[in-house]
C-alpha cells in the first residue's frame, strides 16, 4: 500500500530533514540529501528516513552520513543488510566513538566491492551466537568471536567481518562463516602457529612471497585434518569452493601442488613439513580458497608471546593451589613419627604429564597418582600444549609462596565491552540486552542499569495513610488472613495418610444397609507450603506526577500492611531513567529488608523522575526475584502507562515488543508477571505485552490491594 | 538391554520384592566401584551414587543386584513423593481397610535392595524417613502400624544424586549425605564408552567414534550454555536409532540435540556440530 503512495516532494523532504538535523544549530547541509531522496519511491524514502531517525538517537553526524551513503548502496544491498550496517555503525559509536563509527559508514564502498550483487548477506550478530557455541564445542583452546575488518585470527580471537555477502544465498553465506571459523580453529588446533614468524622466513629474500607459500601449503595440511576430523564440514567447504568457482573466475589449477599436497595430507604432517616444503613451491601463485582467512603473523606473534609468558606462571600458581587443596583433602591417616613427618614436608610435590593410553591424551599426575584437575587447569594445560606441543617440565613446578605477582598472570582485559564499561560507565552498572523486534534479534549489552538509593521521604507519611484508610485496611487484613495457608486436615479423601474413622464408620453402616460404600475414607494432612515471593515494580516516571504517584504510594502502604500478615516474602523496587545508558532502579524494600521505619520512609520518598524503559527493569528484577527460594514467584508492575523513553525508538512499537519479550523471558524462568495499571490508555497494548488475563486497570487506589488478593488467590488455589 | 531371548507381546508380571535378575546385566566396571559396593554391603553401610544422569548408575545397581542375588526395588523420586508413598498406607478393599506396604517397607521386609533414584527431587521432609535406616540402627518405624522393622543383614539402601545441578534447592542436605558411603560416577573413559556403545547398539567402530566425538563436543559446552553434556545414555539412544537405519544426522539431532536443550540457538549450534561430523 505504501508503495502506491506518492513520494514526498522536494519541499516536504527539505522541511523534514531540516527539522530532523536541527540545521539552524548544527549547520549541517541537507540539500544534497534531499536530492538523493527525492527520486525514490515512498516506501524507500520511509525506510531511509526511519533509519535516519533511529541513528539520530545515537549521533547526528552518523545519521547524516548514513543518508549520504545509503542512496548509492540501495541497489546493491538488501534492506536487511543495510539495517545491519546501520546498527553496526551505531554499535561502533557506542564502543569506540565518533570517528571509527563514521569510518564504518564511509567504508560501505569497499564493502560493496566485496559483496555479491543483491546478496543475501549475513550479519555478524546473526551468526555470532551459534558459531561461538560451535567453536566452543570443538576441542582445544577456548576461542572468542569478534568483528573485524577482515577474516583472521590472532590465535585467541577469531575475527569475522560485520557482514558476509560473498555468496548469493544467505544459507551459503552462513556456511562460509562457519567454514572460516572452523578453518581458524584448525589453525590453532593443529599447530599452524608453532612457528617463529620472526626468524623462520629470514632466509627468503621476499618475505611476503614466502609467507604466501607457507599459508597455501598449510591450508592443504589443515584441509586434510578437517577432512579426517569433520568430514561433514569438509563437504560443505567443497560445496562453497564450487560456488565460488562458478561466480568468480575458476582457479587455474588447484592440483598444481599435487606432489607436495600428498605429503601434507599425511596424518603425521606437521607445521615443520610445511616450512620444509616452501622452497619447492616458492614463486607460484596460490589462488585463495573462499574460506581461507588472512594470515596475520604480527597479531599471532604478539598474542602468543604474551600468552605463553602468562600461562607458564599461571599454571605454576594453579598447581601450587592444587597441592594445597590436595593436602587438605587427604590428611595423613597414619600417625607419623617425627622423623618421617619432616621428610614428608621436605619432599616437594612432583607433577608430571603422562600419556593415559596409546592415543588417549595426557593426564596430570601428582606424586605418581593421576589427579583430575579442575576445569580451568584442564583448559590451561590444553592451551599450553597447543602452543608448545607438550607441557615443558619447568611449567610443572608449583609456584612458591608469594613468588609471583598476580599482575604477571592476570590477563589485562582488552575486551571491547570492558573498555566500554570503563570509559562510559561507572563500576557496578549492570548490562542488559534488548529485543529489536524489527530485526528479530537482541542488541547485546544495550542497556546500562544502575541500582540507586532512594532518599527517604517524610517518616510520618505511612502513619497518615494508615489513618486515612483505617477501615479499608481492617477489611483487607481479613481478606488476606483468610488466604493464609496453614496445615489443615482434609477429611474424606480417597487417599491419605490415615483412615478417617468417621467416614469409615459411616461407610460400613452404609454397606450393611446394602447401599454403595464410599471410597472416600481417608484423611490427609495438607501441608502449608504455598511459599510465595512477590516483586513489586513501581513506575517512577515523570508521567506519574500527581495523583498517580500518590495512588502508588498509598497502595504500597496498604499492601505492606497486609503482606506482613501473610508472611510471604516481598520486595519493592522503583524504576525510571533516561535513555538506554541511564536506566535506574531504586531499592525501596529488598526481600531481606524489614518493613521498618527506614523502609516506610523510602515508600514515602517515591517521587516521579524521568522515563519508563520497562524491558530492562523487568530483566533486572526478574534476576533478583529468581534468587529467592519460593514455589511461586510473582512480578507485579504498578504503572501508569506504556513504555516510553526520551526521544527514542522506545516510544514506538519497539518498546512494546521489547517489554513483551522481557516478560516472555521472565515467564520462561517460571515467574508469573502481572500488570496493574492506573491509566485508561492501557487497553490497547497491555494484553499484547502481558497476555489477556494478566493485567487489570484500576481507577481507585482502594481497589489495588484487592486486585493483588485476587491475583494471589488465582495462583494459589 | 537386549532381551530378544524372551521377546513377547505381553508384559511379564514380577513381584519386585522377590524378583531376582537372572541374566547378568551388561556392565563394564569403570573403577573400583564393585569392590567398594561389596565392602559397604558386607558392613551394612548405605550407599550414595554420585554422578551425572545417564552415566550408568542404574545399570550398576542392576548389576550389583544380580551379583549379590538380591531383589531390587527402584523408586524414582519426585517432588510429590510423600512419606506414605515410601512407607505404606491404608487402602480399602472389599469394604475393609487394609494396610499396603510401600516400596521401602517391602524392600526392608524382604531383605532386598532399595534404590532411591534422584533423591534430591523428593520433598525434604520425606527424606527423613530413611535416616534411621541409614545409620547403624537400621530400623524403620511404621507409626501407623505401631511397628518397628529392623532391617535384615541382606537389606541394602542406595540412593543416587546428581551434584551437577547448580541450584541450592537441589543440594543434598549434610544430615542425609553424611550417613552414606559415596561412590563417584562419571561418563566412562572413551575406550570404555566405545565398548559400551558398540555392545548396546551393535554399531560399527567408525560411527561409534563419531558419536564419541560428538559426546566430547557437547561436554565441552557444559557451563557454556548447556547444563550437562550428552550422557552415555543419549549416545546409546542415538546409536540404536542409527543401527535401525535412521540417517545419522537425524538420529543425533533427535536423540541428542533436542534431548539436551530447548534453547533454539543452542540446538542450532549442536546441529552444526553434528553436521560437521557426519
Ligand atoms: N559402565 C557401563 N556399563 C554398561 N553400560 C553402561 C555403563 N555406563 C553407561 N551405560 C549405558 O548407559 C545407559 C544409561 O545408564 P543408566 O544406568 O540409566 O544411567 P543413570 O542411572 O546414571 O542415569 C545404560 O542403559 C547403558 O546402556
Ligand atoms: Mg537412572
Amino acid at each position: 500500500m505504501k508503495a502506491t503512495e506518492q513520494p514526498y516532494a522536494y519541499a516536504t523532504l527539505l522541511e523534514r530533514l531540516e527539522e530532523l538535523y536541527e540545521v539552524e544549530f548544527t549547520w549541517l547541509k541537507v540539500e544534497q540529501l534531499v536530492a538523493g531522496l527525492v527520486n525514490l519511491d515512498r516506501n524507500t524514502q520511509d525506510f531511509i528516513l526511519g533509519w535516519a531517525e533511529r541513528l539520530l538517537t545515537t549521533n547526528v553526524y552518523i545519521s547524516h552520513e548514513f543518508i549520504i551513503r545509503v542512496v548509492e548502496a540501495l541497489d546493491r544491498l538488501e534492506r536487511r543488510v543495510i539495517e545491519a550496517w546501520a546498527v553496526h555503525a551505531a554499535d561502533t559509536f557506542d564502543q569506540q566513538g565518533l570517528r571509527p563509527a563514521l569510518a564504518v559508514i564511509q567504508q560501505v564502498d569497499s564493502f560493496l566491492e566485496s559483496a555479491h550483487a543483491h546478496a543475501e548477506g549475513v550479519a555478524f550478530d546473526e551468526v555470532e551466537s551459534i558459531l561461538s557455541t560451535f567453536v566452543c564445542g570443538l576441542s582445544g583452546r577456548r576461542l572468542k568471536l569478534a568483528q573485524g575488518e577482515s577474516v583472521y585470527t590472532d590465535s585467541e580471537t577469531l575475527y569475522l567481518p560485520n557482514i558476509t555477502a560473498k555468496l548469493v544465498k544467505s544459507k551459503d553465506n552462513f556456511l562460509l562463516c562457519k567454514a572460516q571459523v572452523a578453518f581458524m580453529w584448525a589453525q590453532t588446533r593443529f599447530g599452524s602457529f608453532r612457528v617463529d614468524f620472526a626468524t623462520a622466513f629470514a632466509d627468503y629474500p621476499d618475505r611476503q612471497q614466502a609467507l604466501a607459500a607457507f599459508h597455501a601449503l598449510d591450508t592443504l595440511r589443515l584441509e586434510a585434518y578437517i577432512e579426517r576430523e569433520l568430514p561433514g564440514l569438509w563437504r560443505d567447504m567443497q560445496h562453497l569452493e564450487n560456488l565460488y568457482d562458478e561466480t568468480s573466475c575458476p582457479s587455474p589449477d588447484k592440483g598444481r601442488l599435487g606432489g607436495v599436497s600428498l605429503r601434507l595430507q599425511s596424518p603425521n604432517a606437521t607445521i615443520n613439513d610445511v616450512l620444509a616444503l616452501i622452497p619447492e613451491v616458492l614463486g607460484q601463485s596460490f589462488p585463495p580458497r573462499i574460506y581461507q582467512p588472512r594470515l596475520n603473523p604480527e597479531a599471532v606473534t604478539a598474542c602468543m608471546l604474551a600468552r605463553m609468558e602468562r600461562e607458564k606462571i599461571l599454571l605454576r600458581v594453579k598447581l601450587a593451589e592444587l597441592v594445597k587443596e590436595h593436602k587438605e583433602e587427604t590428611p595423613p591417616d597414619l600417625p607419623l613419627s617425627g622423623e618421617e613427618e619432616e621428610k614428608k614436608e621436605v619432599a616437594p610435590p612432583e607433577f608430571e604429564m603422562r600419556e593415559v593410553q596409546e592415543g588417549q591424551g595426557m593426564e596430570l599426575v601428582l606424586d605418581d597418582k593421576p589427579i583430575a584437575p579442575p576445569e580451568d587447569v584442564k583448559q590451561l594445560l590444553t592451551s599450553i600444549m597447543l602452543d608448545w606441543g607438550d607441557v615443558p617440565p619447568e611449567f610443572l613446578v608449583p609456584a612458591g609462596d608469594g613468588e609471583y605477582d598476580p599482575s604477571l598472570y592476570q590477563k589485562e582485559e582488552k575486551d571491547i565491552e570492558d573498555v566500554w564499561k570503563g570509559i562510559y560507565h561507572e563500576e557496578g552498572a549492570f548490562l542488559y540486552r534488548e529485543w529489536d523486534f524489527a530485526r528479530q534479534h537482541y542488541r547485546k549489552n544495550w542497556c546500562v542499569l544502575r541500582e540507586l538509593e532512594l532518599p527517604p521521604g517524610d517518616p510520618a507519611y505511612v502513619d497518615k495513610v494508615l489513618d486515612k484508610y483505617q477501615g479499608m485496611i481492617k477489611h483487607l487484613r481479613r481478606t488476606f488472613e483468610a488466604m493464609r495457608d496453614e496445615n489443615r486436615l482434609l477429611k474424606r479423601q480417597s487417599q491419605g495418610d490415615d483412615v478417617d474413622i468417621d467416614a469409615l464408620v459411616e461407610a460400613l453402616a452404609d454397606s450393611r444397609d446394602g447401599s454403595e460404600m464410599s471410597d472416600k475414607l481417608f484423611q490427609h494432612m495438607h501441608r502449608a507450603d504455598r511459599s510465595m515471593a512477590v516483586m513489586f515494580m513501581v513506575d517512577m516516571s515523570g508521567s506519574t506526577k500527581g495523583w498517580i504517584n500518590d495512588a502508588e504510594r498509598e497502595a504500597l502502604v496498604m499492601l505492606c500492611e497486609v503482606l506482613e500478615k501473610l508472611g510471604d516474602s516481598y520486595a519493592i523496587y522503583g524504576f525510571s531513567g533516561i535513555g538506554r545508558k541511564r536506566c535506574e532502579i531504586y531499592r525501596i524494600k529488598a526481600f531481606d529488608d524489614l518493613y521498618n521505619s527506614a523502609t516506610k520512609a523510602r515508600i514515602a520518598g517515591i517521587v516521579p523522575k524521568d522515563y519508563t524503559r520497562l524491558g530492562v527493569a523487568i530483566r533486572h528484577l526478574t534476576e533478583k526475584l529468581n534468587t529467592v527460594e519460593a514455589k511461586t514467584r510473582l512480578l507485579i508492575t504498578l504503572s501508569d502507562g506504556k513504555p516510553e523513553d526520551y526521544f527514542d525508538i522506545y516510544n514506538t512499537q519497539y518498546g512494546i515488543e521489547d517489554t513483551r519479550q522481557a516478560l516472555f523471558e521472565a515467564r520462561r524462568t517460571g515467574i508469573h508477571p502481572f500488570c496493574i495499571t492506573i491509566d485508561q490508555r492501557g487497553k490497547d497494548y497491555l494484553p499484547h505485552m502481558y497476555g489477556h488475563a494478566n493485567w487489570v486497570e484500576i481507577d481507585d487506589v482502594k481497589k489495588l490491594p484487592l486486585k493483588v488478593a485476587d491475583i494471589y488467590r488465582r495462583l494459589t488455589s | 538391554m537386549e532381551n530378544a531371548a524372551n521377546a513377547t507381546n505381553h508384559a511379564l508380571i514380577h513381584d519386585p520384592s522377590t524378583y531376582l535378575i537372572e541374566k547378568e546385566p551388561y556392565y563394564v566396571p569403570v573403577g573400583n566401584e564393585i569392590t567398594l559396593f561389596e565392602a559397604a554391603y558386607a558392613n551394612h553401610l548405605p550407599l550414595l551414587l554420585k554422578g551425572p544422569t545417564g552415566c550408568g548408575k542404574t545399570r550398576f545397581m542392576e548389576y550389583m543386584a544380580w551379583r549379590l542375588r538380591r531383589p531390587m526395588i527402584t523408586v524414582s523420586c519426585h517432588d510429590d513423593l510423600t512419606t506414605s508413598d515410601l512407607v505404606g498406607r491404608y487402602l480399602v478393599k472389599n469394604g475393609e481397610t487394609v494396610w499396603v506396604d510401600g516400596p521401602l517397607t517391602r524392600a526392608v521386609r524382604s531383605g532386598g535392595i532399595c534404590y532411591l533414584d534422584e533423591i534430591v527431587e523428593a520433598r525434604k521432609d520425606t527424606m527423613v524417613v530413611i535416616h534411621p535406616l541409614a545409620d547403624d540402627r537400621r530400623i524403620m518405624p511404621i507409626e501407623k502400624l505401631g511397628q518397628l522393622l529392623e532391617a535384615p543383614d541382606s537389606f541394602c539402601l542406595a540412593i543416587s544424586y546428581n551434584p551437577g545441578y547448580q541450584s541450592v534447592l537441589k543440594e543434598l542436605k549434610q544430615s542425609t549425605r553424611q550417613r552414606f558411603v559415596a561412590i563417584e560416577f562419571d561418563y566412562p573413559k572413551p575406550a570404555l564408552e566405545r565398548e559400551i556403545i558398540m555392545h548396546e547398539t551393535g554399531l560399527a567402530p567408525a560411527v561409534t567414534d563419531k558419536l564419541l566425538k560428538l559426546a566430547e563436543m557437547t561436554r565441552n559446552l557444559k557451563d557454556n550454555g548447556l547444563e550437562e553434556g550428552a550422557s552415555t545414555r543419549l549416545l546409546v539412544h542415538a546409536g540404536k536409532l542409527i543401527s535401525k537405519g535412521v540417517e545419522p544426522r537425524a538420529a543425533c539431532q533427535g536423540a541428542i540435540a533436542l534431548a539436551l536443550t530447548d534453547d533454539s540457538d543452542m540446538i542450532a549450534a549442536i546441529n552444526e556440530l553434528i553436521g560437521a561430523l557426519f
